[in-house]
């Protein structure tokens, strides 16, 4: 993965509208979060192989970067990105690192399903 | 130590074993016990990427396979297994899946030992659900036909629950391999080799004696 650059991801965000996606969506702020600090509430979502969808999709802000896909009936976005890849299998991998590179956030878009 | 027959080591995550019993079975492996590891994920939701990043959300559990069998190789272990479940999902599975799992591997390999985490006293999701089912399993037997369980805990409150460890490995002997095993998870471990290596180098009394002292609960049931 390398820094965002928002060009490259709107082509392909654009690329994958309006046909059938499968898509990785997931936060996180880790297992060990309450462990190491109980005042910390831990919380975070993950979906993997949604199939979905959508019209069109934006990448916005200066970074790290907010990333919206408006479906025909709802909406999926993400905030804190700011590196991705287009790897060999033809997918868009998404990702927010923190500042010791630790995933925060990840959201990925593929033609055919994830492992 | 006692000599086992065979000892039978069940973690849901690659580097799950290098922290806790990496010395116990390298010390198992040099007395000519067979060990076998059931590792139930490849660690795919691991949260260090690096950054700049080294892996991908989709290449890390590739990578982490690799380490895992780096690791099993350090510690001299022959029966690796990799059973394909996925990192944090483990609680989610059936209950009875699972239980049916470790049941088969015990009816398979007949240990005298079998080394988990301790139920209630291991922190992550994953080490709890799988620890739930090992016990499950082990409860099933007849109490005499029961192998040794001896589990890893390390909650903040499991001393104050549960007592000091009544086991305490000294594996100064193989020292060098448990520090190999911890280095082989580098995806995983990169930044506290750096902290070690400064620690070994002042001779800190309080790491030298973590590292070196491998501390487990027998199960209570």
């Amino acid at each position: 993965m390398k820094p965002i650059d928002r060009t490259e991801v709107q082509n392909a965000i654009d690329s994958f509208a309006g046909q059938d996606v499968y898509l990785h969506l997931e936060t996180t702020n880790g297992a060990y979060a309450t462990h190491v600090d109980e005042a910390f509430f831990s919380a975070g979502a993950y979906i993997r192989n949604a199939l979905i969808q959508y019209e069109h999709g934006k990448i916005v802000g200066d970074g790290p970067y907010r990333i919206g896909l408006k479906l025909n009936i709802g909406w999926v976005y993400a905030e804190g990105v700011n590196h991705f890849e287009m790897d060999e299998q033809g997918r868009l991998l998404l990702a927010g690192l923190d500042f010791s590179g630790k995933l925060a956030v990840s959201m990925q878009l593929s033609p055919t399903p994830f492992e | 130590m006692e000599k086992e027959r065979h000892v039978l080591v069940i973690f849901p995550h690659p580097d799950d074993e290098a922290f806790s019993v990496s010395g116990t079975l390298a010390l198992h492996r040099e007395a000519g016990t067979p060990v076998t590891y059931l590792c139930l994920t490849l660690g795919e939701m691991g949260r260090n990427l690096g950054n700049p990043p080294f892996a991908t959300r989709e290449s890390l559990p590739k990578i982490r396979q690799k380490e895992l069998i780096d690791a099993a190789n350090a510690i001299g272990i022959q029966d690796l297994r990799m059973l394909g479940l996925r990192d944090k999902t483990i609680e989610f599975e059936d209950d009875e899946k699972l239980t049916s799992l470790f049941t088969d591997a015990i009816i398979e390999l007949n240990p005298s030992l079998i080394i988990t985490f301790y139920p209630g006293y291991s922190v992550h999701p994953d080490h709890e659900a799988t620890a739930r089912a090992v016990v499950r399993a082990v409860e099933r037997m007849e109490e005499k036909e029961r192998p040794k369980l001896h589990c890893v805990a390390f909650s903040n409150n499991c001393i104050d629950e549960l007592g000091h460890p009544d086991i305490i490995h000294d594996i100064s002997a193989v020292e060098e391999k448990k520090v190999a095993a911890f280095t082989a998870h580098r995806s995983q471990t990169q930044a506290m080799v750096i902290e070690w290596k400064k620690k070994f180098e002042n001779q800190d009394a309080d790491f030298l004696d973590w590292i070196r002292k491998e501390r487990l609960w027998t199960y209570k049931f």
